[in-house]
Order: structure tokens, then C-alpha cells, then sequence
């Protein structure tokens, strides 16, 4: 496994994400600056980490969606690559044209940071093999702009296709919009691309992943990613 | 030399820089002239409260600074301890309050930058930020907008920075309706030997100016920071300062990526009086001179003078003098980054701050007694008065022991502060070990085992009852908080917010708060090693509550050897720790329940603090204690109702001893005092040491079921009490 966290300017759970990769996945992920123009060499996941990339003072997003980098990444993701996109990291998938919708500012319009229950949607993707389809894990979120939407045909073709990954949950595992931490459209709280290659997500699995610190529910994602890569 | 005359210096306008006229006079004569505006606006913003701590200073000095951990005390930008390992945890603590009031958003904000960047300019790594904030009454037009506005600033800023705000206070009383608390608090990690200091060596060294842009924002920021408020306050906007949390971000990277190429000499953040009290201080420390030049410093403006230059209190700025030849590459590592690198001014052999604008000189004036003549005084000050002693038998209450619970746990000051700190980002960088909500913050350190806990803690209604016992309590309390974590408490820093101090009343409820702080921080072995003084926080005459906010810092080295407050199992054994004599002068019980202000504060016995202190420590260290709960605020049944709620799981008590009336019993605020649980098998040898170790003990009773039951009242219902506890905040803020 050959991973490659971008870092932006701005970004700043870059640290969290490698920490995740090199202590779950065992990987030894490079960090990439935003104004390279190449990925390093064999690198088979790129990580867009979670923060504010220019200070998200602009749209979310807007502005590293169009770093240099950023030209890579979608060669990447174009040769069926693995991309993972967290918090910022979704809004910039999403802004990058590697996702469709938007996040926009969650429905109480405030910045929220708590642990939230988010049901496993498919368990067959190179992220989430390590789960089982309907589990419901504890993962933290963190952002001021987490509420999903799209017109109503994307939705429509996103839910047929399967391509929500994960969705916030109640304890039970009844999905209620209104009760998530942002207001999105079907709790949605992460989406593939078409392949199923590009996954964006708000949650940050990378925060639970020691068992020391607290639960542990965000392993699995990178325990798949490991699995994957390795299979590959 | 010329230097420009006009305008002439009058009265009015020494008065508008905040001067008094024998400052002013003695200024004239340090210099052997009339000054020009912009040493006038040089030495108001030196000499000002804020910055010269011309009132506290003499008092200041009185307080225990040394100890053996201790690498830095107070003086630099921020303080330094050593934590073993050849790292360092590198702490302070600073007032926002003037801005706050009148910008919320922007003054906690910046409130939050400036004191990271006290850190960070050490060259340590934020890991950690806390804060103190009190507000009016709820029931002030203002407070709602306030409180919204200065949570989402704190937020604002810190998220985006990338730290996790890991802990703090909030509180309410109307004695804060007209003048609000914003107490910031950061805390980083250093590497022992590469500590940053603030000190210039070596002559004719390029003195680099980083970061934002200099505006017209905050000119006398500090200036303001030292007047009392009038109704005029609201125009004072102007002054307050705009935050740019994305700049920060940046300008810590390139600091650190600076500092790590042994590019720095030293490092100095523009707070404060910006590029005046930054210039100055790497000049007078290093026992150099300095020269600016003012045509190189980058500006948001066009027409800025000198005077505007050297008041402006921008945000994210940063003075270094760089490593001889290493210039090019530290100019590099600042463009990668996008910020501004402009070479200012050299280190001079002359003593003078001399400071030239387009080919003229603005200021030339003596670099050392720009800081060392600043005024110093000896207010004059009244003892403040002891209050009775409140005996028990005058309290009376219509409630029941059930029904006061129930009003405690829901009140302003007690509910759960949730709704505050789900604002903010407290889990980025993958270490908090305990979130918000617990006795004291857990953070782990880089990858473990060692981990440090932090707390922020004052009882402002025992300051105004009783300022001596009511400093102490401060810094008793943060030491408790972070021995019922598991820490061994180590270091302090504090935040003295007072109102005018030339009221000798308001100054004699300074010193005493200092000395009782002094005894405490003695008697504990928990040094002060930074701070900061907020006085004048007066409106229309009318003074805060004293508040000497307290940041403490302790050490774990292990963090599997840590302590959460929740109760863990049922058929547990409920202890408490410490001696109860029902102490409800100024309790919370008293004021939330009976609306009662009065009383002598609760006495701090020092020796038992430490005492039972230890003997808690050691109970979690050999894995004896399965939760651990400091009393404080609401007594007893207070902190026996959150543990339960923690844990989601109730208990069955016994009746207070023989002769104990029962509200003092259970709302009590007798100090000192921890309640702990253990499993039964653990009890007898629990009570022989408490009783070999000289500790008081006292079986509360057990844990289980889904219920308070209190002997001879209701029970209480843990998830009714957990609901109540939960939505009086966010139904106050119009949340659901």
C-alpha cells in the first residue's frame, strides 16, 4: 500500500489521516504538497485530509478543487485508483467535479463535533470489506458544512446505483434526516463515485482507531483499504 | 536629527492616549524633550495597563514562579515545564474581554489566536486550547447574543486553526451584564532544547517581519483594554481586531518549519500594541538597540503614517531576527507558505528604538526604559471585610433535598455545557483522551503513554465573598480537577480579571486574591509560570466579580492509569473523601435555590487539600478507585448526580450522619473533598489506608439501579435528571 495524503493549505487532519494509515494500515503514506504537479511514484490511495483548504473563506472546497495536484488526482481516480476524501476532503471530491452534490452549512447552522452513529450501507467496496452490510458504527464528526444535497435526479441515481456508503443513524439504525448532526438529504454521509473508487465522507473514521483514546469503529475502513491494496 | 513637531503634545491629547499627566511629565523627562505623535502613541501603548501591568506588578512578584520542572516562568510569551522525555508542555492563559463585549464573533476569536501564537512563537505545536468564559444574567437582553456569538468566535477560530478546545468554564451573573469574560487559554508541545525565546543577540541582524498584512484594525486595542467601559462602549468597534484563523494556520507551519532550519534568533508574536511592544521587547531583553524602517513593512492600506503603523494591532504578525546568512532560505519557507516576508530593521549596539518613515524619523527614544521606567505603582487598597459565617439552622427552603437537585442541575451555572462545546473541534489530532464534560481535559502526548491533563477553574462568588479564601479555592479546585483525573498537577497559569484598580476596594480585593493564590499555588507545589492582568473590566462604575481564573496543567505518565467521574458498575461502594462540616455560605445552593448572596466562602485548608489530594492519587495509580469526582460547586449531591449521569446509572444513598442538617449535608461546599467509588471488595482496605494516610472516609452508599434514592425523600430518576441537565442550555439559546 503506497498512500499519498495531499496536504493544502489550510488542511489540518493531515497528521490524523497518516496516523490512521501508518498505525491500522501499516502503510508509510507520503505527504503531498498541494502545488505538485505528479503523485509520488506507485501510489495506489490518495487521501484529501480533513480542515479548512484557504481557510474554506470561499465555498468549501472551491479553491483547492483547483490546485495544481488536483489535475493528478483525477488521473488517478480516471485509471480506477482509490481516492478517500474526508470533511474538507469530500467538499473538495465534491467541488473537483470526483463527486457530484454539494455540502453546504448544517441545518442549525452551527459547527458541530460529536459522535454519531453511522449505518454501513455495503460492505463490498475496497473501504468497507471490513464491515458487514447494516453495521452500525460510532464515528465522530467535525464541520460547520456537512449538510449533503443535490438536484433530485442525482439522488434518485445515487440511491439506485447503491452508492451511499454511509448513513447517519439512530442508535436503532432507523435513518431520520432530522435527527442527524447536519440536515442531509437521506442522512447521507458519504458517496462513491461511479466505480466505486472515490469515496467522500464528513465523518472522520481516522479519529477512532485506538483503543486508548476511545472506540474503535473507524478501523475498519482502513483495514479495508489495507486489504484491498494488497490483494491488488 | 529632527524629528517632526507637529502636532504640538497637548493635555487633551496625552489624556485621549490614556497617560496621566505625571506619566506624561516623567516621559517628557526621560526623553529631554516634547515627543513626537508617534512616540506618544509609542509609550501610551507601553505604558498602558494592559501591557505594563503598572498596578500589579509589585503583587505579581509575590507569587511562587520556581520549581523543579519549571524551564520557563512568567515573562516570555508564554510559560514552559518540563515534562521528562526532553519535551516541554509550553501553557498560557489571556484576557479578551473588552473586544468580546463589543464584537463577540472577532474578540473570542482573536482572543484564541493571539494566545496560540503566544505558544507557538516558543516554538511549540498547539495541541490543546481551553477557555473561561462568563457572561451576564440569562435574563439579560444581551447575554443570548453574547454567548452565541463568543462560542462560535472561539470555534470559529480554533477549528479552523486545527486545535482541539478541550475544555473550559462557563458561568453566569449579572455583575458581567456590561462586561464579559473572555479568558483564552492554549497549551503546545516543545522539545526541551529547542525552546524560542524573545531576546535579540547579535548587532546588525535583519529583523524580518512575517505573516499578514498590517491595517488599520485594533489601533489602540490595548489602550482600550485598559479604560473602563462607558455607554459609549459599542463604539469602540473600530478597535477591535479581525481574525484570519487561515493565516494563523500557515504561520505556524513556516514558523516551525523555520525554527527547524535553524534559521531564528529570536521570535517575538505581534500581540498587543502590535509591532511597538514587539520591536521593543527583542530590543530591551537582547540589550540591543533597534532600528525599523516602516517603508518595508507590508500593508492592507495605502497612507498608512508611522504613528498608524506601530499602533495597529493586526492579526497573525510575527517579529524574528534571522540567523546571520540565513535570510534566503527563511525567506523561502515564508513564500512556499504565501505569507509576507519583509526584512523591517536591524539590531542596533545603541540603546534606542528608533523608528523612520519615508526618510524621516518618526521616534527615537530609549530602547530599556521604554519598558524598565513604565510606572509602577503601590495603589492604595482596603482589606475587604470578612462576612459571618452562615450557619446551617438560617437556611431555609420550601424545596425538598429532591426538588433543589432538580433546580441545581438545570441552573445556568450547572447544566451541561454541551451545546457550548460541541462547537467546537475537541477531537483533531487524535489524542483527547477526555473530552470536554469531566473533572479535568485528557490529551495524550504525541503517541503515548504519557498524557497531560488540563483544567480552567475560579469561584467567583467566593472571590466577591471572601477574595483570600477565594484565590486559594481557585487554585485548590484546578488541582483537585486534575488529581481526580489521575495527573499529578504541575505547573499554572493565570488570568487576574478585576475591575478599576484606583478604587482601593476592587485593589484590595486584587492583592488578597493574589496572596491567597500565592499560599495555594505554595502549598500545592503548583508554580505560575505565565498570565496575564485584566483590569479596568468596569461598566458605568459597576465592577465584575473578582475572577482570578485559574489554568492548570497536569501530568500523567501513563494514560491507561487515568480516571473518568462516571459511575462504572452497579454494587459498587460510593466514598467520599474529605471532611464535611455543611458549609453553605456562599454555595451555590444559596444563591440558585435560596437567592441568596451571602455568606463567608467556604474555608481551604491547604494541608487537607494536598493530604487527601495525594491519597486520591494514589488510589487511581494502584487501580483501587473505578471513578473519581472532585466536590465543588452544588456540594455533595451535585457531583453524586453526575456521576450518575455519566454513567447512566443510579445509586442508593444513606442518610447524612447523626446531627448533619440535610441540605448542608448534600449542597454543602465544604473543600477538599472527592467522591470516589471502588468495587466492594476493595472497601475495607480502602478505609484502613484513608484512615493510616489521616484522610477523613465515609461511606455514601452504593451503586446501581436507575435511580437516586435518597433516604427519606423521592428518588430521583438518573435519564429525567440527564434530560434536565442536558436542555436547559440549548432551550435557553432557542436550540432544539
Amino acid at each position: 500500500m503506497k498512500p499519498a495524503v495531499i496536504l493544502f493549505p489550510g488542511s489540518n487532519r493531515e497528521r490524523d489521516a497518516a496516523r490512521a494509515l501508518r498505525l491500522v494500515a501499516g502503510a508509510k503514506p507520503n505527504i503531498v504538497w498541494h502545488a505538485e504537479h505528479e503523485l509520488p511514484a506507485g501510489t495506489d490511495l490518495v487521501v484529501l485530509p480533513g480542515g479548512f483548504s484557504y481557510g474554506d473563506y470561499l465555498r468549501c472546497g472551491a479553491i483547492a478543487a483547483r490546485a495544481n495536484i488536483m489535475d493528478a488526482v483525477r488521473a488517478h481516480a480516471a485509471k480506477g485508483g482509490l481516492v478517500l476524501g474526508i470533511c474538507n476532503g469530500f467538499q473538495i471530491l465534491c467541488e473537483a467535479g470526483l463527486l457530484p452534490g454539494v455540502l453546504v452549512r448544517n441545518a442549525r447552522l452551527r459547527f458541530v463535533c460529536r459522535e454519531v452513529v453511522l449505518r454501513v450501507e455495503r460492505a463490498d467496496t475496497a473501504f468497507t470489506k471490513a464491515y458487514r452490510k447494516a453495521d452500525l458504527i460510532r464515528i465522530p464528526v467535525a464541520h460547520g458544512e456537512g449538510n449533503y444535497t443535490a438536484d433530485e435526479a442525482t439522488i434518485t441515481e445515487l440511491e439506485k446505483e447503491g452508492r451511499v456508503a454511509f448513513r447517519y443513524a439512530r442508535p436503532d439504525g432507523q435513518i431520520d434526516e432530522t435527527d442527524g448532526p447536519n440536515g442531509s438529504i437521506n442522512g447521507i454521509a458519504g458517496i462513491y463515485s461511479e466505480k466505486f473508487n472515490v469515496l467522500g465522507m464528513m465523518p472522520h473514521p481516522e479519529n477512532y482507531i485506538e483503543p486508548e483514546i476511545g472506540p474503535t469503529d473507524g478501523r475498519g475502513l482502513f483495514e479495508s483499504l489495507a486489504g484491498a491494496l494488497k490483494a491488488a | 536629527m529632527t524629528l517632526p513637531n507637529t502636532p504640538r503634545i497637548t493635555p487633551e491629547l496625552v489624556a485621549e492616549h490614556g497617560l496621566k499627566p505625571e506619566e506624561y511629565a516623567h516621559f517628557v523627562k526621560l526623553i529631554g524633550r516634547e515627543p513626537t505623535l508617534t512616540e506618544l502613541g509609542i509609550v501610551s501603548a507601553m505604558w498602558n495597563e494592559h501591557c505594563s501591568y503598572k498596578s500589579s506588578k509589585v503583587w505579581l512578584r509575590t507569587l511562587p514562579t520556581k520549581g523543579p520542572r519549571v524551564i520557563q516562568g512568567p515573562g516570555e510569551n508564554a510559560g514552559v515545564v518540563d515534562i521528562g522525555g526532553g519535551q516541554a508542555v509550553v501553557f498560557k492563559m489571556e484576557s479578551h474581554n473588552h473586544p468580546s463585549f463589543i464584537e463577540p464573533y472577532q474578540g473570542a476569536g482573536t482572543g484564541v489566536g493571539g494566545i496560540l501564537r503566544d505558544v507557538f512563537t516558543m516554538g511549540a505545536r498547539p495541541i490543546a486550547a481551553l477557555n473561561l468564559l462568563r457572561f451576564g444574567d440569562c435574563h439579560n437582553a444581551k447575554t443570548r447574543r453574547l454567548l452565541a456569538g463568543v462560542v462560535a468566535g472561539i470555534g470559529g477560530y480554533g477549528n479552523s486553526f486545527g486545535v482541539p478546545t478541550v475544555g473550559g468554564s462557563v458561568g453566569f451573573h449579572k455583575r458581567y451584564n456590561g462586561n464579559i469574560l473572555v479568558n483564552a487559554m492554549a497549551v503546545g508541545l516543545a522539545k526541551t532544547d529547542e525552546i524560542f525565546y524573545a531576546a535579540a543577540a547579535g548587532v546588525g541582524r535583519a529583523i524580518v517581519y512575517l505573516g499578514s498584512k498590517t491595517g488599520r484594525d485594533g489601533i489602540h486595542g490595548a489602550t482600550m483594554a485598559s479604560a473602563e467601559f462607558g455607554a459609549d462602549a459599542e463604539e469602540k468597534r473600530p478597535t477591535v481586531q479581525v481574525g484570519d484563523p487561515f493565516a494563523e494556520k500557515l504561520l505556524l507551519e513556516a514558523c516551525l518549519e523555520i525554527m527547524q532550519a535553524g534559521c531564528v534568533v529570536a521570535i517575538q508574536d505581534m500581540g498587543a500594541a502590535g509591532l511597538t511592544s514587539s520591536a521593543v521587547e527583542m530590543g530591551a531583553k537582547g540589550d540591543l538597540g533597534v532600528e525599523l524602517n516602516l517603508d518595508a513593512v507590508p500593508c492592507r492600506e495605502e497612507g498608512m503614517s508611522a504613528y498608524e503603523m506601530m499602533l495597529s494591532e493586526s492579526q497573525e504578525r510575527m517579529l524574528m531576527v534571522i540567523a546571520d546568512g540565513k535570510e534566503a532560505e527563511a525567506e523561502a519557507i515564508f513564500t512556499k507558505w504565501g505569507l509576507d516576508f519583509a526584512v523591517v530593521g536591524r539590531t542596533t549596539e545603541a540603546l534606542r528604538f528608533v523608528v523612520k518613515h519615508k526618510g524621516v524619523v518618526e521616534a527615537d527614544l530609549p530602547i530599556k526604559e521604554l519598558g524598565d521606567e513604565a510606572p509602577e505603582y503601590h495603589r492604595p487598597y482596603e482589606e475587604p471585610a470578612d462576612r459571618p459565617v452562615i450557619p446551617p439552622s438560617d437556611v431555609r427552603t420550601s424545596l425538598s433535598v429532591a426538588d433543589a437537585l432538580e433546580r441545581l442541575i438545570a441552573s445556568p451555572d450547572l447544566c451541561s455545557k454541551r451545546w457550548v462545546w460541541e462547537q467546537y473541534d475537541h477531537l483533531i489530532l487524535g489524542n483527547t483522551v477526555q473530552k470536554p464534560g469531566g473533572d479535568a481535559a485528557v490529551v495524550r502526548v504525541d503517541d503515548g503513554p504519557k498524557a497531560l491533563a488540563f483544567t480552567t477553574d475560579v469561584t467567583p462568588r467566593y472571590c466577591e465573598a471572601g477574595p483570600f479564601e477565594g484565590g486559594k479555592q481557585a487554585v485548590a479546585e484546578a488541582w483537585r480537577n486534575l488529581t481526580a483525573v489521575g495527573a499529578t498537577p504541575i505547573a499554572v497559569t493565570d488570568n487576574l480579571n478585576f475591575g478599576n484598580p484606583e478604587k482601593p476596594e476592587i485593589m484590595g480585593q486584587f492583592v488578597a486574591c493574589v496572596k491567597g493564590i500565592g499560599a495555594a499555588c505554595e502549598a500545592l507545589d503548583f508554580p505560575i509560570v505565565s498570565g496575564n492582568v485584566s483590569l479596568y473590566n468596569e461598566t458605568n462604575g459597576q465592577a465584575i466579580l473578582p475572577t482570578p481564573s485559574i489554568g492548570g496543567v497536569g501530568l500523567i505518565d501513563d494514560l491507561a492509569h487515568t480516571m473518568t467521574l462516571d459511575f462504572k458498575a452497579s454494587g459498587e461502594l460510593v466514598l467520599l473523601i474529605g471532611k464535611s462540616i455543611g458549609w453553605l455560605g456562599a454555595s451555590a445552593f444559596l444563591a440558585t435555590v435560596c437567592e441568596r448572596e451571602e455568606g463567608a466562602p467556604p474555608p481551604v485548608d491547604l494541608v487537607a487539600e494536598k493530604r487527601n489530594g495525594d491519597f486520591v492519587r494514589a488510589l487511581i495509580r494502584d487501580g483501587i478507585a473505578t471513578a473519581v469526582h472532585d466536590v465543588s460547586d452544588g456540594g455533595l449531591l451535585v457531583a453524586l448526580a453526575e456521576m450518575a449521569m455519566a454513567g447512566h446509572l443510579g445509586a442508593i444513598l444513606e442518610a447524612p450522619p447523626e446531627g448533619m442538617d440535610a441540605y448542608a449535608w448534600w449542597f454543602g461546599e465544604d473543600q477538599a473533598r472527592y467522591v470516589v467509588t471502588a468495587p466492594s471488595s476493595h472497601g475495607v482496605e480502602l478505609i484502613r489506608h484513608a484512615q493510616a494516610a489521616g484522610v477523613p472516609v465515609q461511606k455514601l452508599g452504593k451503586t446501581g439501579g436507575d435511580r437516586l434514592i435518597l433516604p427519606g425523600d423521592r428518588s430521583i430518576i438518573v435519564e429525567s435528571l440527564r434530560d434536565r441537565h442536558e436542555t436547559w442550555l440549548p432551550i435557553y439559546m432557542g436550540a432544539s
